[in-house]
This record gives structure tokens, sequence and C-alpha cells, in this order.
């Protein structure tokens, strides 16, 4: 499986623990839906998958954390030709274009949803770790 | 004073087998603006136009949107008494007729006759045999029959004939966007190279083609993300000003919201390079976009660029492709997804050789899995005691992709203990192809109906 960077550098996972850093921050892994919203669309046999930040402050994180290399890894079980990363840093936003994970797309699949409606979701569920400081950004209950 | 520096578009549906009942409040909210407007419904995805290309096949008069009487009767008297032309790629493969049709429903109601205009050009179906046909596209259909190409065309015919003094433009085949550029075309009279402008109002096209999907319809997920009184969900409408910019809002009254998070995620919907979404009209740019909230459920996009249209237009090819099967039957209790697996394990062994056969456990694993089983393979037998199987196969031949259908029913007798609520499915795939086609061979246009067509 390739995961193409695409015209965004997709940085690879960094823990904000820099090296350096006197004081290690208190760090809490939470879903990517604490910290983003996203929608799916489809054309053909490719999806893309929008991944908003709640708030500016969270957007450096995302963009840190979140990659293409994770989401194609994620992605793995409908083995993406490739996965592309653009970033929309004034909308605070990135977009993730998976090619070939639709098996078929929506007049050959066999699946229910046959659009792949429902990725956004399966997106939303990577871990993402957030300083303490960061932490009364997130939305939803923490539960 | 009527604000006349910018056009009104209102958004009354965002596919065929939306609601009918959206246009009221949008038209009321237009009317109110008093100043120019329009009114448009998007009813055509990719497959619903070879679907109308069969249905024209059985009936020469059908062939459009067939909802058509539900969207348009509703507010047909007040557009025309407000002077708020209605466009609407509701003619799918046969815009005439739907025009003819707009013309009788017009009559029934005792209003004065509209003045519609027909867009013609998309059709691109009787060139399958020469330039169409590249090598690329003859592997893709690999000999199978053509039921309809379409190009996708752009805004310039419906601009003009807004310009020619039309009530209602009826399409077929049309980027969703351009159904509201062309209307900003029309008002606005940018030229067709202004193409920063022309971004603008095809984006505010794009946030405005899915109906209620920018004003918190496909957004809600409660405690997350919450919509209030969404079974009332308000569809939009855009004021687009002269520099192309827009303020995204929807009537007074309705259920839903419009912020800053539901105008990105339509902004991004369906869009692959931001800097780089094509129309045939313009080549968008939206990295330096800004959205900005602007006041209660009133959002505004500026900032968009543009970039000169491609020399080519998007074709989309439909053909015949075969049949899908699909069979359904529960099971519930203890060992639930034990049995489940056994019934899968049945089908698999019965249906050997088939074709490819899907496998869903629906309560364990289902939409995010893959047609191959990888998912499903990897997740661990589990304790579910409420499982639906659902299994699908696709097969050229009805008889053949029967049989799944056959196997499924059989469970009941020949399968595990408990199997219950056996339903199964048969119905005609199409598959889509598509190709490039120089601009120069689709001319397009637009006539404007006589009386007399609606005799």
């Amino acid at each position: 499986m390739s995961a193409a960077q695409g015209r965004s550098q997709a940085s690879s996972h960094r823990s904000p623990q820099g090296e350096g850093t006197p004081v290690s921050p208190p760090v809490l892994t939470v879903p990517l839906w604490r910290a983003a919203h996203g929608r799916t669309g489809d054309k053909g046999n490719r999806s893309n998958i929008s991944v908003i930040a709640w708030s500016e402050a969270l957007y450096p994180l995302i963009v840190a954390q979140i990659t293409a290399e994770r989401v194609a890894a994620h992605f793995r079980h409908r083995q993406p030709s490739q996965v592309v990363r653009h970033l929309l840093p004034q909308l605070h936003a990135m977009n993730f274009v998976l090619d070939d994970v639709l098996d078929g797309g929506v007049n050959d699949a066999l699946n229910l949803d046959s659009h792949g409606k429902a990725l956004s979701f399966h997106l939303l569920e990577l871990e993402l770790e957030v300083p303490a400081h960061l932490v009364s950004q997130l939305h939803g209950p923490s539960g | 004073m009527a604000n006349t520096t910018v056009i009104h578009v209102g958004s009354a549906a965002g596919f065929s087998g939306d609601r009918t009942d959206a246009a009221g409040p949008v038209v009321d909210a237009l009317i109110q603006t008093g100043g120019p407007a329009c009114l448009i419904f998007e009813t055509l995805a990719e497959r619903t136009l070879a679907l109308a290309q069969l249905a024209r096949l059985q009936d020469p008069d059908g062939g459009f949107e067939p909802m058509l009487d539900e969207l348009v009767r509703p507010v047909l008297a007040r557009c025309l008494a407000h002077r708020i032309p209605i466009v609407s790629n509701f003619g799918a493969a046969n815009p005439l007729g739907a025009g003819r049709r707009i013309q009788a429903i017009a009559r029934s109601l005792g209003l004065r006759e509209p003045r519609v205009a027909v867009v013609h050009g998309d059709d691109v179906a009787h060139r399958a045999a020469d330039t169409l046909m590249s090598a690329d596209l003859a592997a893709q259909l690999a000999g199978r029959a053509v039921i309809s190409a379409n190009a996708y065309i752009g805004a310039q015919p419906i601009a003009d004939a807004l310009r020619a003094g039309a009530d209602v433009v009826v399409t077929g085949r049309v980027a969703d966007p351009s159904l509201v550029l062309g209307p900003a075309l029309a008002h606005h009279g940018w030229a067709l190279d202004d193409w920063d402008r022309i971004a603008g109002a095809t984006m505010a096209g794009h946030l405005l083609e899915c109906g209620a999907q920018v004003t918190g319809g496909y957004y809600a997920d409660p405690g997350v993300k919450d919509v209030p009184d969404l079974a009332r969900v308000g569809y939009p409408i855009a004021a687009i000003a002269q520099d192309g910019s827009c303020t995204v809002f929807k009537p007074e009254g309705t259920g839903g919201r419009v912020d800053g998070h539901t105008v990105k995620e339509q902004l991004l919907y369906e869009v692959h390079d931001p800097r780089a979404y094509l129309t045939p009209d313009v080549v968008a740019d939206i990295t330096e976009a800004r959205v900005e909230q602007v006041g209660r459920d009133r959002v505004r996009l500026s900032g968009v660029r543009g970039h000169g249209r491609p020399d080519t237009l998007k074709v989309n090819v439909c053909f015949e492709s075969g049949w899908l099967a699909e069979g359904e039957i529960s099971y519930a209790g203890v060992r639930a997804e034990q049995r489940a697996r056994l019934a899968a394990e049945v089908l698999t062994q019965r249906l050997n050789g088939l074709g490819p056969l899907r496998i869903d456990l629906i309560g364990v694993a289902s939409v995010l899995a893959d047609d191959q089983g990888r998912w499903l393979q990897h997740t661990d037998p589990g304790s579910a005691t409420d499982v639906r199987l659902r299994v699908a196969t696709r097969h050229a031949d009805k008889a053949m992709a029967q049989r799944l259908m056959r196997e499924v029913t059989a469970l009941y007798t020949c399968g595990p203990a408990g199997g219950g609520g056996v339903r199964t499915a048969l119905r005609p795939t199409l598959g889509t192809a598509s190709c490039p086609m120089d601009r120069a061979l689709v001319p397009t246009g637009f006539r404007l109906l006589d009386e007399g067509d609606g005799a």
C-alpha cells in the first residue's frame, strides 16, 4: 500500500513531549471526533473525507498527528491505492482523498453503503493526543 | 428599495428523491427579499439520467423527473407572479417533455403562460460510435449496451435563457453548481473569463446543490453536533454579490442551522484537490477562501479564486451491467452471532463459483467492511444476540443472480436454528464510465417553447 503525501507535507506522528522540553505536559488521548468533524463524498471509486477542526487552536495538533500514512493504515482493509492529504489552513481543515476504496463505487460495490457515506465516522475514530491546555477546546462527552 | 446589488438564489431540492415540500418557505423568503431572485431544483445524480433514459424508452413522453408536478405545482403561481425564475435539471433525459409538462401545469392552475426555455446540447449519445468512443472508454464498456451518454455542460445557456426572459429554464445534464452560476451570470453580467467571480458563484452553487446539506441536514450527531428542529430543516438561499462572494442563510422559522461548520462540511463535500475544483465553467480554488458567521444562521463565503475553465467537458456514459441480488435473514437470542456465521458458511459453500459474494453481519460488521471480507475475517467471533445476515452478489445473468435468493430462502429449513425474516431483492444494475470530450464538439443552447408546444 502506498501512502502518497501529495502536495501537503504529511507530517509524521510526533508526540507533544518534544525532546528538550524540560517539563512534559500532561497529555490526554481522545478520539479525533472530539477535536474535529467531517463528511464523506464519493466520485466513482474515490472517496474524499474532510476533517474540520472544532477550533483554530486544535488545528496544528490535528495536522501534526492525522497524517496520510495513518489514514492509509486505518483504511488498509479497503486497500487504498493512494491516500493524499490536502491542507486548508484558512478553514482549519484537511481533505483526505482515498483512491480505490469503494469496492468499485456506487455502481459496482456490493456494500449496503456503496457511496462509503459512513467512512468519515471511521476516520474520526483515529486517536489524537491532546495536551492539557487544549482539553477545554474539545467537543462532546468525554465518557 | 430592493437590494439589486445581490441576486438571491434559493435551493429547493438537492437530489432526485428529495422532499417536495421544501420549496414553499424558500420562495416565501425570496419574495421577502424584494430583489432579484431565482429558485433552483437539483434532481439529477450520476445514475438518475440513465434511469430516466430507460423510462423514456418505455414512454416517449416520460424520461424527466418523476416528481416534477409535486416539486413545481406548489410554487409556480408565486414564482410567476413575483418574477422568480425556476432553473432546474429536472429535464433529465427529456427536457422538452418536462418543459411541456410545466406549461400544462400552469394551464391547469389558470396561470399566465410561462416562458419556458429548454437547454440542449448535453446529450451526446449519438456520438457514442465515433468521437466519443476512445480506446479507453471502449475498454471500460467491454461491449455492453450504452443507455445514455451526457456531457456536463456549463452555465452559459442557462444565463442566456434567463437574459431572454425565461420564467423557467429546464436542462438535462449540467454541472450542478452551474444551476446557480447561470442566474448569477445573467444578473451581474460578468465576463465569461472573470474567473474569480465565476469561481465564487460556482462555490455558492456547490454549497446549494445538495439542498439541506448546508443548513444542518446530514450534519447532526447528538451531543456532539446538535441541530435544532431537524424534522423541519430549512433549505438554503445564497445572496450572491457583485464581487462573487455569497452569504448563505435559510428561511425564517425553519429548523436546521447555518454556521461555519455546516458550511465547511458542504464546501469540502466531493472536493478532491481544493486548489482545483473542476467545473465546465471554471477551475475553482478554495484554499484561500474565508468562511465567517455574519449573523444568526448566516454565513459568508469569500476569497474563492478562479482559473481558466478546462478545455474538455466530462462525459458520463451509462450502460447495462447485469443484476444485483440480495438476501437477508435474522438470528436473535443466545449464540445468534455463531448461528449467523454458520449460515454465512453454508451460503459460501452452496454458492461457490457463482461470483463475488458479499457477507455482512448487520449488528457485528457491515457497512464499514469490504466486499472481499477482510474486515469480517479480522473481527473475532463475538456473542452478539441480534444479528441480521445479509449477502449480495452481482451477475450478468439474471437466473444466476437469482440463485442467491433461493439459497437464502432455503435457510428457513436447511440452515441453522431459529433463522427468520427472510427478505430478498433483485434489481438491474447500471455501470458508468466517463471520458473527457473537446468542448467544441458539444454545442449548447436553448430554445423558448411556443405556446403551441404545450398543446
